[in-house]
């Protein structure tokens, strides 16, 4: 198994991941509270990232609802937690189950009605809006006025029920990074994987060699919302407040799809660069422009905004594609 | 209190939605062109809807400038805009992934958001003209008269329109760009030059629209988003590329919008258009009046 995975990676590719994952097992030794929170909100854009490039990247299909994934799984463990006390990790099967058949849902009638491109990641969009008007009339889980998750002062880590230090959650969230980069890896080595490429770049051309590109898309749209749904989990105990107006808005999906496409889409470190670009990004700005004085609200968003401009008018494949070539790890184009 | 007046206010509801409407219609009809044209989905089209309900607004409280005399002059600077933007920072995206697209427009519309914010923070604004609370009365039916200028404006303004894209050469070369990309270039037409056109033209129609707009609801800078979600509703039902399409999708949700928050809760009455959006797109996924997906 270990072998299958690491075959074919240049050894400089292995190298760097190394040094990146010694780095930020390393991180909470180094860095101060406020880089760890940092470091969290990193790790955490890497894995929905990740989790969104599955869908987009891997299969082509353009998701722009994302949140609702998000917001299921998070919804669904906190309900549980609150109203049965029943923990996180007993409750996040029953999480990846809802947004699973969500995405099934809503996958099913999109690819049988043939619903695409545009008109696909306008549905996503209405199916998330949905969900956030929905929620806030649900009062079962505090509607609109939100819904809380007790805190309390810990002494230890709890990680059972995922009660601790931002250190524990730090690692929780490496951890699942970890884990999807891996999984991901592997799904694109797998015989799947290769039929969403082939998807991707030509669905007809794909379907006429004999794929069951309904099936396959079918496959990309469930593992994608079972993977978001996880970092709904972790939001949920992280946060301890959820708001269907912040959960499930569409600017948290944009959010969230920002890092993959500025790392570069369909790659495995695209989503990775993308989130300590952005969120580095964004966390610079704050600090400069407090620093200079010009604390106007708006202030950060604009040059953030004017960051994205041209990052997508100079490198339109994302960063990482002309970040391998710069490195040497490219594999040499045939 | 018998049948009759609850039939009344229904009807009254009704027609207030239709409108409404009409307005939504028209920001939508210039949602439709671009992307009719363009291929492009403007994904800033609501934040550039705000950037002319401000502008309807500023003219208003320091010139005193009536917000439905400005229509045109509004969406002459929108048209600016719209041309800039294309001929400036779209055009190299024509041929480049929707993914490319959509981050590009994303950030226009965060930029635009976040300015609008500094120069006019966060405040709710509106417009109080002469005729505010005025209305008409025709049998039992009441209808606010500011709706009814706005509804007469919108018509105008998508006839005119209209007209321009069946009868004037200009409006003509616009529409064989649509229609056949390398056919237009083969016979010689400037294509970079006529999709800023479009892009401008249908900046224009979100001006004129948001200078009518300012005069039904209040403006914040946060507002952008939620009006590009519901040009997106509008034009999706109706047929996205279809003009009358925009407008009859607008009349529907202004509609749905209007009788659902009279039925339900107002909170709850954007999930009915959402409904609506979700049974178009599976059941017509082309929109009501669209042509046939390829």
């Amino acid at each position: 198994m270990m072998r299958w995975l690491v075959e074919g990676v240049p050894r400089r590719s292995l190298a760097l991941l190394l040094v990146l994952l010694v780095a930020l097992i390393a991180a909470p030794w180094l860095a101060n509270d406020y880089l760890l929170t940092v470091l969290i909100t990193i790790l955490y854009f890497a894995y929905t990232g990740q989790a969104w490039n599955v869908m987009m990247g891997f299969a082509g299909q353009l998701s722009l609802g994302h949140a609702l994934y998000v917001g299921l799984g998070a919804y669904a463990t906190a309900a549980l937690y609150v109203h049965f006390g029943i923990g996180p990790w007993l409750g996040l099967p029953v999480a990846i189950a809802v947004a699973v058949v969500c995405g099934a849902i809503i996958g099913f009638l999109a690819f049988r009605f043939g619903v695409a491109g545009v008109y696909f990641a306008i549905l996503t969009i209405a199916f998330a809006e949905f969900a956030r008007i929905g929620f806030d009339h649900f009062t079962w889980v505090g509607g609109s006025s939100g819904f809380f998750l007790p805190v309390a002062n810990y002494t230890r880590n709890d990680l059972w029920n995922l009660r601790g230090s931002p250190a524990m959650f730090y690692y929780v969230m490496l951890v699942l990074t970890a884990a999807a980069f891996v999984l991901c890896h592997a799904l694109l080595k797998s015989r799947v994987g290769f039929y969403w490429q082939a998807i991707r770049e030509d669905e007809a051309a794909a379907r006429s060699l004999g794929i069951n590109t309904f099936r396959y898309k079918m496959y990309a749209v469930v593992i994608s919302a079972g993977m978001t749904a996880v970092a709904g989990v972790f939001f949920a105990f992280y946060y301890n407040n959820l708001f269907p107006e912040q959960v499930f808005h569409i600017s948290r999906s944009i959010e969230l799809i920002l890092g993959p496409i500025i790392g570069g889409i369909g790659t495995l470190f695209g989503p990775i660069i993308g989130a300590f670009l952005l969120t580095g990004l964004s966390e610079f700005m704050q600090e400069l422009l407090h620093a200079l004085g010009f604390d106007v609200p708006g202030a950060k968003q604009v040059f953030y905004g004017i960051c994205l401009l041209v990052v997508v008018m100079v490198l339109p494949d994302g960063v990482w594609p002309w970040l391998s070539r710069k490195l040497g790890l490219a594999r040499r184009q045939p | 209190m018998g049948p009759t007046v609850a039939a009344e206010i229904y009807l009254n509801v009704a027609v207030s939605g239709l409108l409404t409407g009409l307005v939504y219609g028209l920001m939508a009809l210039g949602l439709s062109v671009i992307f009719g044209v363009v291929r492009v989905v403007n994904f800033a089209h609501g934040e550039m809807m705000t950037i002319a309900m401000y502008l309807a607004i500023v003219l208003f409280t320091s010139l005193g400038l009536d917000p439905l005399l400005m229509v045109v002059p509004i969406a002459g600077v929108l048209f600016a805009l719209g041309y800039v933007l294309q001929a400036g920072i779209i055009n190299p995206f024509i041929s480049r992934p929707e993914h490319s697209q959509f981050m590009l427009l994303v950030a226009i519309a965060l930029i635009i958001v976040n300015v609008l914010l500094i120069v006019f923070g966060p405040d709710a604004r509106n417009v109080q003209t002469s005729y505010s609370f005025d209305s008409f009365l025709i049998g039992t039916l009441i209808v606010d008269a500011t709706k009814v200028y706005a509804g007469v404006a919108t018509l105008l303004v998508a006839a005119a329109l209209f007209a321009f894209f069946r009868f004037a050469p200009l409006g003509k070369a616009i529409r064989a760009c649509a229609d056949n990309y390398t056919g237009a270039l083969v016979v010689g037409l400037d294509v970079k030059r006529l999709y800023a056109l479009t892009f401008g033209i249908g900046a224009a129609c979100v001006g004129a629209a948001g200078s009518m707009l300012v005069l039904l609801f209040d403006v914040t800078p946060a507002l952008g988003p939620a009006l590009t979600l519901l040009a997106f509703i509008i034009v999706i039902t109706g047929g996205l590329g279809s003009m009358p399409g925009a407008l009859l999708g607008g009349v529907l949700i202004g509609l749905t919008e209007a009788l659902a928050g009279l039925m339900f809760t107002p909170s709850a009455k954007s999930m009915f258009s959402f409904g609506l959006l979700v049974l178009v797109l599976l059941f017509r996924p082309q929109g009501i009046l669209g042509n046939r997906l390829t």
